[in-house]
Order: structure tokens, then C-alpha cells, then sequence
């Protein structure tokens, strides 16, 4: 059933909503366990879309295995989904900064509180986000070290590639998933794929991993497939590879491959007078696990990060 | 004087980008005063190149107090300016929202580590600000609580209102909550406009700058203060919100005195243009904000007023 999260009027002729879809067993006993599953917080972060829509295509197609709630949230940030706007349109604040928002404050501010009403109690919640229009991430899911001990077993349910477990910083105090972990509903945060695109392996493969944690939770009694376990890691074993210079960036290694130390990922290109400005090699033996995606950069761009392996 | 470029990275295609700093004076680092951080503080460019230009002034009279020095950071975003942009060209962040910075960071990271290693030894540290609520304000200087911060010192500045504010977490990165976390003495003052020249509040600006300088014993510059400057806390002030969106007609500005019931603003409906909505004064007071958008947004801050007995 398609219900109404967060609706306000815009200021001319349309209203602004966030919808949600609820699906149910056709028996209710009232002890039902909820799983909730929201993405587009960044409107130009696309490859939830592809998940809830298979996840709903395929409880759809075995209804009767649902045992328990799935709220379905695909656009948190609707405006920004259609104006290609990461942030809210005509807001200066990234939304995933404004949690846990405020029922007087700006409009943006009580969507974020109603968001957060609406999500709260839910017995595990799952954030997709896409990364951005500039890297391309394998399927990882990220937890701040505070929330650790909770959240890593949940993770590890999601048939994705890698957690990676992060320092805390006062600035993430007021993203979605803190706020929701903060009041006790156990929130995941999915990084994976890239901007404005739709990775379909990723998709498939997260929405594998749902089922599996439905089943967990008593949600779902149908076959569901055994999670693949994934690489865990803290910051300390992470290298940030920025570029020295502003040029092109043109890759050489595939995203997602292991690394020899030493082995060659790209280059930073001048296309005006056709020199390498700088190349960039593997400091580590290690799983690229972040590729730059997006052409153009600037000094102290981010094109790729690297997952160390210790041999 | 004394230009110095503080910050300089190429780009493919475009000038170097660069932020420069002119230098009053030699010896300690007494204050440094910066401007735009973002590509629509056009008023607090207009500011700096105003003191740019009377420090020079100063300067060469012979000013500047001997072992004291001032900087002046005009603009720290000359990139998202010249592209009618307020954030970055390319991904949108917000350097104010990036300090303490990172030298091995992402773009904006290094810009604002490259700003904050030239300016986080000043003993005072003065930024032309702007807010993420645009409109027009009384002109004020802004502290924030951390434990640092110097209220005495900020009511000899020569504006009508001090106004604390308890940081919230996206605070934490803004040059001025830095700023006080590495023992600089920050203040962030606000004027009437941001992407417009507001002359008045500008030349006020100016003047009420030099003359906090002149108290700090670090220039020479003769000054009368006009204001009895008020302390305030931010959550003190009356905010009037509108419930529903529309047009906004504002009928009182910042600056004005209004009584209980007073009619503020009228929201009229776009297509049928009968008033939806009279905002009235819920106090007597003095407006101290008005929000400058004409379509308005529902539950939109739309005025906050200093209430008056
Ligand atoms: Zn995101």
C-alpha cells in the first residue's frame, strides 16, 4: 500500500510528498517484524532504485512467503531525484546532514523529522546510497566504530563485498543512520556502485542479501541463499590515493581488482599538449576497491582507494 | 603592503586558482580578516577590498602599530564567483564547511587547509560571513559557545548585536568554530546583504572594523561608537514562520519596529491571488531578520524579531 511519509504544499500548484510502500502478510497478528529499506537522501545516487524495485518485484512474486512488515522508501530526497540535485533543490545543507531534523524547523528540517517518525521502531532499516557522480564502489557497507558490536553481525548478512568499519567524526552526528542507531533502530548504511547509473550485479546482489536478513528476522520463509562472507576493515588499513595534479584522469586497472604493489592504475593527462602529468601507481598489494569514474580532476581529487592486504 | 598568495592550484583549463592575502604592518599576527568563502558573498568581498584599500591608507600614514600586523583575505572562492556559483565548480562542497582542512585531502579539503595554515596563528581572527537562510539582517557579530569564545571582546565591536550560538554537529567544520579551537579569538560578522551591495551596512562594516582594531591597540583610527551593542542568544529571538507557501509580499524589513498584531507579510495564492495568509507580529519588538526568497516555502523561517517591552 502506498502510504504518504512527509507532504507539504510547494508554493506553486504542487504538493510536495514522500511515499513509501508497505507490504503485509495478508494475516496480520500485530507481532510482525519491520524491515525498512530507504534510499535517494542524494538525488543523483540512482542504484537503490534498481533494489526496490526487484526487492518488491520478487516478494511480489512469492507473497506468500512474507511473514513479517517491508516499508519500501525509494525517494527521500524527491526533488533532488528529479532535478539531478544531490542536496535538496533551493537548500544549502546536504540533507544527510540535517537528521534528526526538526517538526518546527525549515521544510527541510520537518521532512527530515518525519522521515525519522516514520523510520523509527523499525527492526532493522537499510540506507542505499550510490556514492557519487565521481567513484565507482564495490557493494560495502559502512559502520561508525561506536556502533560496531551491533551492527557488524547484522552486516555481515547482506551478501555484500565489504564492511568497513569507520572513526566517528561530530559532523556524521547528524546523518540518518547515526540518528536512527542513536534511538535504537539498528541502521546499515549500503555504499556502492556509482552515481546517475544503475549497477544491476550490485543490485541483485544486495537484494539476495535483504532477503537473507528478512529471513533472520522472521519476514520472509522462502529459500534464500547463503551471504557471502565479507573482507572487514578499519581506517588504518585504507590508502587514499589523490591526485597530485588537475588534468584528465584515464584508468588502467579495473575497479575491484586485487593489486600487486608498485602495479599501475592510471594516469592524470594533459589532452592540450598530450603529456602525463603524473601516474598513478598501487602503493600496497591490495583490492581497488574505489575507482575514480568520473574524467576530469582536480588537484586533491579523490581516484581511488585501496583495501591493504597483508600477504 | 604587502600581497601574498597563500593558497595556488592549477587546473587544466582554467587561470590558476589562487587565494591571496595583503599584509598590513610587520611583527606578531595580530588579526586577520576574511571574506568570501563562497561564490555569492559578494557584499563580503565588497567589504574586505573596502579595508583593502583604508588599510593601505593607514599604512602609509604611518598606522600601523609598530610589531603588529594585519591580514586581509578578500576572497577565498574567486573559481565558484566568476561562475556565478556559491559552492564548488565541479562537486558542490562548501569550503566553510571543510576546515580544519586536510592536506592530503579532496580539493576542497586542501583549500582549506592551505587558508587555515596561513591564518590559525592570528591572535584574532574576523570572517565576513554569510547564513544558509538568506535574507536581510541587522548587522551583527556572531560568537559561537565553545568555551573559547570572548564575549567582552565582542561587544567593543561596533554593531548593534552580539548574537551566541550553540553549535550544532555541521558546525564543527566552519572556519570559525576552527578557529577557536586552535586559540584564535573568532568572530563571523554578518551586514545586511549577501549576493547585493547593501552600501549602508557596508560602510559600517568597514568602519566599526577598523575601529575594533584601533581598541585592539593594533592600527591607529579614530572612531565614535554609534551602538550600545546588546547581547543576545540566538534561540532568544522570536521567530515567525509562515504554514503555508506562496508568494511572499513583505509589507516591514529588517530594521523595523513593530507592535503585537502589526502585519508583517501577506502569502498570496499564485494562481488566484487572494491572501492565504496574513503574518502578523506576535511581539513587540525590532525585526532583526527578513528572508529575501518570493516563492516561499511552507514552515519557511520567515522574519525573527528582537522582542521590546
Ligand atoms: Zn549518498
Amino acid at each position: 500500500m502506498i502510504e504518504y511519509v512527509s507532504k507539504m504544499a510547494l508554493p506553486v500548484g504542487e504538493e510536495f510528498h514522500i511515499m513509501k510502500n508497505r507490504l503485509t502478510p495478508d494475516m496480520l497478528t500485530g507481532k510482525e517484524k519491520r524491515i525498512s529499506i530507504v534510499t535517494g537522501t542524494h538525488g543523483d545516487e540512482l542504484e537503490g532504485q534498481y533494489v526496490c524495485y526487484e526487492l518488491l518485484r520478487r516478494i511480489k512474486e512469492n507473497q506468500k512467503h512474507l511473514t513479517g512488515i517491508v516499508d519500501v522508501y525509494p525517494a527521500l530526497n524527491p526533488l533532488g531525484v528529479d532535478t539531478i540535485n544531490r542536496g535538496m533543490p533551493l537548500f544549502d545543507l546536504d540533507m544527510n546532514r540535517i537528521f534528526p531534523g526538526d517538526a518546527n524547523g525549515t521544510m527541510a528540517e520537518t521532512v527530515a523529522a518525519d522521515i525519522i517518525d516514520d523510520l523509527k521502531g523499525s527492526d532493522l532499516c537499510i540506507d542505499i546510497h550510490a556514492s557519487n557522480i565521481f567513484l565507482k564502489e564495490i557493494s560495502q557497507i559502512r559502520i561508525n566504530e561506536i556502533s560496531k558490536e551491533k551492527l557488524v553481525p547484522l552486516a555481515k548478512r547482506l551478501n555484500i563485498d565489504y564492511i568497513w568499519v569507520h572513526s566517528t567524526a561530530t559532523v556524521l552526528e547528524s546523518t540518518l543512520a547515526y540518528s536512527l542507531n542513536d534511538i535504537g533502530t539498528p541502521t546499515l548504511v549500503v555504499e556502492m556502485g556509482v552515481g546517475m547509473r544503475i549497477t544491476k550485479e550490485y543490485g541483485n546482489q544486495l537484494v539476495d542479501g535483504i532477503f537473507v536478513a528478512m529471513k533472520d528476522l522472521g519476514i520472509w520463509d522462502g529459500e534464500v541463499i547463503e551471504p557471502k562472507e565479507p573482507i572487514i576493515s578499519k581506517d588504518g588499513n585504507v590508502h587514499f590515493l589523490n591526485a597530485a595534479v588537475s588534468g584528465i584522469f584515464v584508468t588502467k586497472a579495473s575497479h575491484c581488482k586485487e593489486l600487486q604493489k608498485g602495479e599501475h592504475i592510471g594516469n592524470i593527462v594533459n589532452p592540450l599538449t598530450g603529456m602525463v602529468l603524473q601516474k598513478i601507481y598501487s602503493p600496497c598489494n591490495g583490492l581497488l576497491f574505489t575507482l575514480r569514474e568520473y574524467p576530469v580532476v582536480n588537484e586533491g581529487a579523490l581516484v581511488g582507494r585501496i583495501l591493504e592486504r597483508k600477504v | 603592503m604587502n600581497r601574498r598568495i597563500l593558497f595556488e592550484m592549477n587546473s587544466v583549463y582554467r587561470d590558476s586558482f589562487r587565494v591571496a592575502g595583503y599584509v598590513f604592518g610587520h611583527g606578531e599576527k595580530s588579526a586577520c580578516i576574511i571574506g568570501a568563502m563562497r561564490g555569492n558573498e559578494i557584499q563580503q568581498l565588497y567589504i574586505c577590498s573596502q579595508l583593502v584599500k583604508r588599510l593601505s591608507e593607514i599604512e602609509n600614514a604611518g598606522g600601523i602599530k609598530k610589531g603588529k600586523s594585519v591580514m586581509v583575505v578578500p576572497c577565498c572562492n574567486n573559481y565558484s564567483m566568476n561562475v556565478g556559483k556559491r559552492f564548488w565548480p565541479s562537486d558542490n562542497t562548501d569550503i566553510n564547511r571543510m576546515y580544519p582542512g586536510y592536506h592530503l585531502g579532496e580539493t576542497t579539503q586542501r583549500i582549506a587547509a592551505g587558508i587555515f595554515e596561513e591564518i590559525k596563528d592570528y591572535q584574532i581572527g574576523l570572517q565576513f560571513a554569510s547564513n544558509y537562510i538568506s535574507g536581510k539582517f541587522l548587522p551583527h557579530v556572531k560568537i559561537m559557545e565553545t568555551g573559547f569564545e570572548d564575549l567582552e571582546m565582542a561587544k567593543t565591536f561596533d554593531f548593534p548585536y552580539v548574537i551566541l550560538r550553540k553549535p550544532k554537529p555541521y558546525d564543527t567544520t566552519t572556519l570559525n568554530y576552527n578557529w577557536q579551537i586552535w586559540e584564535t579569538k573568532a568572530f563571523s560578522l554578518y551586514t545586511a546583504s549577501t549576493d547585493a551591495i547593501d552600501k549602508e551596512t557596508a560602510i559600517l562594516a568597514e568602519k566599526a572594523t577598523l575601529a575594533f582594531l584601533a581598541k585592539q591597540n593594533i592600527i591607529e583610527y579614530n572612531h565614535k561608537d554609534i551602538y550600545d551593542t546588546k547581547v543576545l542568544c540566538e534561540n532568544d529571538m522570536i521567530p515567525v514562520k509562515s504554514d503555508v507557501s506562496g508568494i511572499f509580499l513583505p509589507e516591514k524589513g529588517h530594521d523595523d519596529l513593530v507592535s503585537k498584531g502589526d502585519i508583517l507579510a501577506n502569502i498570496v495564492d499564485p494562481y488566484e491571488g487572494h491572501v492565504i495568509r496574513q503574518i502578523t507580529a506576535p511581539c513587540k519588538g525590532r525585526i532583526f531578520f527578513v528572508q529575501d526568497k518570493t516563492l516561499l516555502l511552507s514552515n519557511a523561517l520567515v522574519y525573527r524579531i528582537i522582542k521590546e517591552d
